[in-house]
């Protein structure tokens, strides 16, 4: 394998008297995928900076392939990093940008051009070898940087929100090229994005952090269908959060109350006492929306009235925001799948009612706001 | 009607470079061409006497010297502020440190280097402390010789070096800095390969103020230095007062002017160099499909 694994653990680090990572622990495997998702100032790049070797940890350790780091410049790390502004030399073309590394080696210049070309070729910039950075748009940009950090054939390329300066559609386009460039070239990529569309769609593994401590790590499937806490489920994708008082706990079959809404069932593993306050949460797509109350032929579905204070219309999708009974606000997506069929349009005011099921709903801790 | 305010606004800057800059300039010029005058002053009659008299070997000498002097002066500046302009740049309280730069601004020029006599004199405080630590009986002699002037030189000149080198690195994005230890160059070499190739205006600039007054120098190489760092500017200032040589005096200012403005020129004129042309060789480089795919 290419790749490298990394191993941090129990790292801090403080600027001043502020503690940007609290803590922090995150092992790496081999040519993953893995990104590190959270909203700005969470202290994502400060970990990039820390496994670059740009800023030191206050404590904790960091491995890369099992050897410890600690003291190494950030020239003898077999990692390089796409920075969040690129940071590409204003002074050289985008030939000399690439070569850059090969340069401080004294490679050959018959070398330098074959492999420049290459990486070139890779990001399909070949025709722009001799430009200027400044010459250039922003996705060329960000390739060039892509291209420079990746002809050092490093171990580990850490990548700081490298699509966050491009539009939603080159965005997209770029995302799947650098999935393209991780499989063919195995190494592994740490990634830093406060997206959590980019993230869950290419990582192989994420880590969601907040306010510099790591709050969950786990696969895209994992993080979005089973949030660990309430900041997760509302960072990723939209949720509904009711608060339930447990009435009853049967191994994993719930029996709780909210007020105002009656009894709830929930079907999800719990510590919580009978008695006890949890935070059931409920994505929107997993709700149905119906203008006639629903059967539920004994089944654990849990039904809500009320009525539609807001449809957004969105194309593939409508959003529905309903009122209910109490005045709580929930979110429902509706897909338009077979809208042709002619089910009955759902409009503005109508009345209706709400069903879900109890295995789609998840408890979630309520630490990590 | 912008235009006419334009003119407004340029119109006292105009007559001021008139007035102060453009007519002493032509009297000069003009001097440069007359007759020396017996006490002072100049006849009106053309003559080229005073640029033949340029190659009097003692004119010939010290026009060499002074440019030695000058050059190895703003080589240590330059090579002082450097350091000094990016450690401000970097630095969080930028406003203190620039305003120690400043500071000496405050004190008339004359006064400061009069400080130095006080200092390095055959009587001054370095040699007192030297005596009251018995390692010398005799007074040393640090003032009066070239050393003395360059290094006065370099002292008076720093702030102008710093300046414009500070503004210039305060603008350099230092996460280039970062990408380029990324890269595997060592601090050395990312200074070299890529701080020092983004900041060559300010370098430039801060090179012509030193070196340009530093040409014409006359109180410091006078007060400070001896026989043997005798500049430009204290010839001129002979033949005015003492051999009372105007026009002699005249066509070495200009030569000092024009060679000054003619660097400047050379400097600003100077074509952007282009990127080394990696494709000069190999044309088949650019064989590929317009959309950049092959
Ligand atoms: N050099 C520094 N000095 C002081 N504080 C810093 C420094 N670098 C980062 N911080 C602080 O640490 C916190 C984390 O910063 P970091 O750059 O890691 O955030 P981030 O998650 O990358 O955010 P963004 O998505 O906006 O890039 C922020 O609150 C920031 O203000
Ligand atoms: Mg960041």
């Amino acid at each position: 394998m290419k790749g490298a694994d990394v191993n941090i653990e129990g790292v801090s680090k403080f600027f001043g008297s502020f503690q940007a990572l609290k803590n922090v622990s995150l092992s790496i495997s081999k040519g993953e995928f893995f990104s590190l998702l959270g909203p700005s100032g969470c202290g994502k790049t400060t970990v990039l900076r820390l496994i670059g070797g740009f800023e030191d940890p206050d404590s904790g350790s960091i491995a890369i392939d099992g050897k410890s780091v600690a003291g190494l410049p950030p020239d003898k790390r077999r990692c390089n990093t796409v920075f969040q502004s690129y940071a590409l030399f204003p002074h050289l073309s985008v030939f000399e940008n690439v070569a850059f590394p090969l340069r401080i080696r004294k490679v050959p210049q018959q070398l330098v051009r074959e492999k420049v070309m290459h990486y070139l070729s890779l990001v399909q910039l070949e025709m722009h070898a001799p430009k200027k950075p400044s010459q250039l748009s922003g996705g060329q940009r960000q390739r060039v940087a892509i291209a420079r950090a990746l002809i050092n054939e490093p171990s580990i390329l850490l990548l700081d929100e490298p699509l966050s300066a491009l539009d939603a559609k080159l965005r997209q386009h770029m995302l799947m090229e650098l999935d393209t460039i991780h499989d063919k070239v195995g190494i592994t990529f740490i990634y830093v994005t406060h997206d959590q569309q980019e993230a869950l769609s290419v990582s192989d593994r994420i880590a969601v952090m907040n306010m510099g401590e790591v709050l969950q790590i786990g696969t895209p499937r994992q993080i979005y269908e089973n949030p660990a806490t309430e900041f997760v489920a509302r960072f990723i994708g939209e949720t509904n959060v009711f608060n339930l008082k447990i009435i009853s706990v049967d191994g994993t079959k719930i029996r709780g109350e909210t007020e105002g809404l009656g009894s709830m069932f929930v079907d999800d593993e719990t510590d919580a006492k009978p008695g006890e306050m949890v935070l059931a949460t409920i994505r929107p797509e997993k709700i149905r929306i119906s203008t006639e109350i629903p059967e539920t032929n004994g089944g654990r579905i849990n039904i809500l009235h009320g009525f539609v204070a807001e449809p957004i219309y969105s194309g593939f999708q409508t959003k529905y925001v309903v009122q209910l009974d109490t005045g709580m606000l929930v979110t429902v997506y509706r897909q338009h799948a077979n809208w042709s069929e002619g089910i009955p349009d759902i409009e503005w005011k109508d009345e209706v009612y709400l069903s879900f099921s109890a295995a789609d709903m998840v408890i979630v801790e309520t630490q990590g706001q | 009607m912008r235009k006419q305010v334009g003119l407004l606004y340029t119109l006292p800057q105009i007559l001021w470079l008139v007035v102060f800059f453009a007519a002493p300039l032509c009297i000069i010029v003009m001097y440069s061409f007359l007759k020396k005058g017996l006490y002072g002053g100049v006849e009106l009659q053309f003559s080229l006497e005073a640029y033949t008299a340029m190659a009097n070997p003692n004119i010939v000498l010290v026009t060499w010297r002074t440019l030695k002097i000058s050059i190895i002066a703003t080589v240590l500046t330059l090579l002082i502020a450097l350091p000094c302009g990016y450690s401000i740049a970097r630095s969080k309280n930028q406003a203190i440190r620039l305003f120690l730069v400043i500071v000496p601004f405050w004190t008339n020029f004359l006064v400061r280097i009069y400080a130095w006599i006080a200092i390095m004199g055959n009587e001054g405080f370095l040699n007192d402390i030297l005596r009251a630590l018995r390692l010398t009986t005799e007074s040393v002699q640090f003032l009066y010789n070239q050393a003395a002037v360059i290094l006065v030189l370099v002292y008076m000149y720093l702030p102008y070096a710093i300046l414009p080198l500070f503004s210039t690195i305060d603008k350099f994005d230092f996460t280039l800095l970062d990408a380029a230890r990324d890269l595997g160059a060592t601090r050395f070499q990312s200074y070299v390969r890529v701080l020092l190739p983004n900041i060559k205006g300010g370098l430039v600039t801060a090179g012509l103020f030193t070196f340009v007054p530093i040409f014409g120098a006359y109180a410091v190489p006078l007060l400070i230095g001896g026989k043997d760092s005798y500049m430009l500017g204290n010839i001129i200032a002979d033949q005015l007062t003492k051999t009372r040589n105007w026009p002699l005096a005249s066509s070495i200012s200009m030569t000092v002017t024009v060679l000054t403005t003619g660097l400047v020129f050379l400097i600003a004129m100077r074509k952007p160099r282009e990127q080394k042309q990696v494709f000069d060789a190999d044309p088949a480089f650019l064989q590929v499909a317009p959309d950049g795919k092959r």
